[in-house]
């Protein structure tokens, strides 16, 4: 086998020499051929330069070019034919139809007086990754945003974070249908929900680098769906929007079930209108009901230990938010403010479970209830072009908790979380955004948390319309 | 859960039970202009509902509910384009669940399609600012454009409503020629204007300068959309030395900071266009609009 590819390796190498050797030319006759391939070179460069200018005055001039109305501004009207179909140009080609693409970006510097590790809301079951973030710099979330009509009938959008710790999750992807009619608006996958105000913005939308800390407690943050969403817009000049929300409920305050059918509902109205020229307002009411089995985490005892503790049972939330809008005259290029308030209230029934190392015995599970709430109230005023200033307060209430049988080893104790927030942004376009934020966060018992952040969010790519 | 899906089912329900749309054609004009137009070639037959108002900057407009609500129930929706609504309509246009007046649908109507645009920029990178990739959306300000497009929106009313179509174009036919009659007058009393050097705070005015045939010497904002700096003020003072201006123009909806600061500094006009209908006290309407401009131009120039 070897062999055999030395010998036709051989051959064949001895067949391009050959040609070579046989029509060797003189050295005279190669200069010629070269001088000759130069010159052909040189030639079309120069064409091809020249093609290059004559394009780019073509583009430069405005479409159609219409010089009658430029030179001669004082020719009737009439005497002008317009246009007679759409004169936007179709663009051509494989990457006609790219979707519009956006990317954000976003990092801060962050001092916090107390350990981020150690963050917690007195009273509250841990939900998820609520923690302000790493100490000094660090990257935020990266997001990646792309979205189009996919057909005559849906519409697509995926938005992808990437985390600094080099993972992506997939933010929303949801598929709208366009042609329900009648005010509805079917969305399926998975989307933030549209309860309460602040749910379904993104985080690089919000006023404050932070979430409230009623998102934080009742939410984990931010409430997303994996499942359906139908909305329906009332035929009325106020603007009425009922909704309602059937997923999955494994984000807390649920948790997987494992099973089929329906893990959360969830129904909202929101209405709101115009007051003269100058203000807008929102309001809303919506509802939560999902399911936790085995919603485990550790809890202090009232001895001071850590135990292991668990829940299982229904929680129900309900949110009232409200936002009112003023700029003069509705004009919010020079001043306007905001003012936005959302009140959750939560209950939660089912059994409850402790377990301290089976130093006590077996896990001991009792009957559970506990009715919780909170608010936030925040406003932000932008005093000149660009520059805004912003304040908010949080306020938890851990409430009453009936721990049942356990209540001889488990309480609450009636301490409320607060936070006070000071922020001043600077926005030189609507695609940039620069804020430093303080915070003084009073979470738990005797621990002040004084929290300073500095941030940045840079938008690129296709133009992205904000939400009210 | 039961009684959240007989939430759901009431609220089904209900959709079948929507009341019909009234009869007069429900429009929804994005800016003042096209409410105006909408009205004129309409009359009775069509209910105009105006999204902004002229002392609101245009490009900063947001998806406020109102505007969801009006989308909802509306039959056309008469937008500039050209990127001037991009940041509010498309998100009211999906939320509406109106599928009549989405873009490319009868419903959907955009005026700069139908004129030719100018100041298309050569490069498109946002380092230029709040650049248009279509080019000036600021059309209305010629009122020649106002002509072209008044036959395209007379059609379109017709074709949605062709009960009303021989009406629309008898509209059409008195509105062109008061429109082309004041054109001409307009243009005889602008005859002194041809040739004026002007600044103007924003490029808003495009069109109406190349109409006129003023001459813009300069800008006050660095980029369009940026804020007036004092550094590029100080700029177009020096310019102003070099080639004097005799007004400094900006719309109603601007703050009249940055065009006082170069008038006084300069010795020149400070002039405020209403820009479109309801700018000012005096533009009432689509003609009183232009009899106005022209007069406030005619004042700013002597």
């Amino acid at each position: 086998m070897r062999s055999h590819c030395i010998r036709a390796c051989s051959a064949l190498a001895l067949a391009l020499v050959l040609p070579a050797t046989s029509f060797a030319a003189t050295d005279a006759e190669l200069a010629d051929i070269r001088d000759q391939i130069r010159l052909l070179k040189e030639n079309y460069e120069a064409r091809i330069q020249a093609l290059e200018q004559r394009l780019k005055q073509a583009e430069a001039r405005p479409a159609g070019s219409a010089p009658a109305s430029v030179a001669q501004p004082s020719v009737a009207a009439s005497a002008q034919e317009p246009p007679a179909v759409a004169s936007a140009p179709a663009a051509a080609g494989i990457a006609a139809f790219n979707p519009a693409i956006s990317a954000v970006l976003q990092g801060t510097y962050a001092n916090l007086s107390q350990d981020p590790k150690t963050y917690a809301l007195s009273g509250f079951a841990p939900s998820g990754d609520i923690a302000p973030g790493k100490r000094g710099f660090s990257l935020g979330e990266s997001e990646l945003a792309i979205s189009a009509n996919v057909d005559d009938r849906f519409f697509g959008n995926l938005i992808v974070s990437l985390t600094p710790e080099n993972t992506v999750s997939v933010e929303e992807a949801y598929g709208l249908y366009t042609g329900a009619g009648n005010g509805l608006a079917p969305k399926f996958g998975r989307f933030f929900s549209g309860l309460g105000y602040l749910n379904d913005q993104h985080q690089h939308v919000w006023d404050f680098v932070d979430a409230p800390l009623v998102y934080q407690a009742f939410l984990g943050g931010q409430y997303d769906v994996d499942g359906l969403q139908l909305k329906w817009i009332a035929p009325t000049e106020q603007f009425l929007e009922f909704g309602g929300e059937l997923g999955s409920g494994e984000g807390f305050p649920g948790t997987s079930l494992n099973k089929n059918g329906v893990g959360s509902g969830i129904a909202y109205v929101h209405t709101g209108g115009d007051i003269g020229d100058s203000s807008s307002w929102r309001a809303g009411l919506s509802y939560l009901q999902t399911r936790a089995r085995d919603r485990d985490y550790a809890q202090a005892d009232v001895f001071g230990s850590l135990a292991q503790v668990g829940f299982s049972g229904s929680s129900k939330l309900a949110v009232a938010d409200f936002v009112w809008k003023y700029a003069p005259n509705g004009n919010a290029r020079q001043t306007n403010f905001k003012l936005q308030a959302e009140y959750f209230w939560r209950r939660e029934s089912g059994d409850f479970t402790y377990d301290r190392d089976a130093q006590f015995g077996p896990a001991r599970t009792s009957a559970y209830s506990a009715r919780q709430n909170g608010l936030y109230v925040q406003g932000v005023y932008q005093f000149m072009p660009a520059w805004r200033i912003g304040a908010r307060y949080d306020w938890l209430d851990p409430g009453q908790v009936d721990y049942g049988a356990n209540a001889a080893y488990l309480a609450t104790p009636p301490f409320h979380p607060q936070r006070s927030t000071l922020m001043l942004d600077w926005t030189p376009s609507e695609f940039s955004r620069v804020r430093l934020q303080f915070a003084q966060a009073k979470l738990r018992e005797g621990i002040t948390d004084n929290e300073f952040f500095l941030q940045y969010i840079l938008t690129l790519g296709a133009h992205g319309a904000h939400k009210y | 859960m039961k009684s959240f899906l007989a939430w759901l089912l009431t609220a089904s329900i209900a959709v079948w039970f929507a009341p019909p749309a009234s009869a007069a054609l429900s429009v929804f004009a994005t800016v003042p202009e096209w409410g105006a137009l909408a009205q004129e070639l309409g009359g009775d037959a069509v209910k105009v509902y105006t999204a902004t108002n002229a002392l609101q900057d245009p490009h900063h407009v947001e998806a406020k509910p109102s505007l969801i609500a009006r989308t909802r129930g509306a039959d056309l929706v008469v937008a500039t384009g050209a990127e001037l609504e991009i940041g509010w309509l498309p998100l009211v246009l999906q939320q509406a669940g109106n599928p009549k007046v989405q873009p490319g649908k009868p419903g959907y109507f955009e005026a700069a399609a139908f004129v030719t645009l100018l100041d298309k920029p050569v490069r498109l990178d946002r380092a230029d600012g709040d650049v248009h990739a279509a080019g000036d959306p600021h059309i209305q300000t010629d009122a020649r454009n106002i002509a072209r497009i008044a036959p395209q929106l007379s059609a379109r009313l017709a074709q949605l409503d062709p009960e009303n179509a021989a009406m629309y174009q008898s509209r059409l036919k008195s509105f062109s020629e008061r429109w082309n009659a004041a054109i001409a007058n307009w243009e005889k009393q602008a005859a002194p204007l041809k040739g004026v050097t002007i600044v103007v705070q924003h490029k808003a005015f495009t069109y109406l300068i190349a109409w006129i045939g003023l001459k813009e010497v300069a800008t006050l904002e660095p980029k369009p959309g940026v804020e007036p700096t004092t550094s590029h003020l100080s700029d177009v003072l020096s310019t102003l030395q070099r080639t004097p201006a005799k007004m400094v123009l900006r719309a109603a909806y601007q703050s009249d900071r940055a065009s006082q600061w170069i008038a006084e500094r300069a010795k020149i006009n400070a002039v405020t266009l209403p820009f479109t209908v309801g700018g000012d006290a005096q533009a009432k309407d689509l003609y009183s609009l232009f009899d106005d401009t022209i007069a406030r131009l005619l004042a700013g120039a002597r």
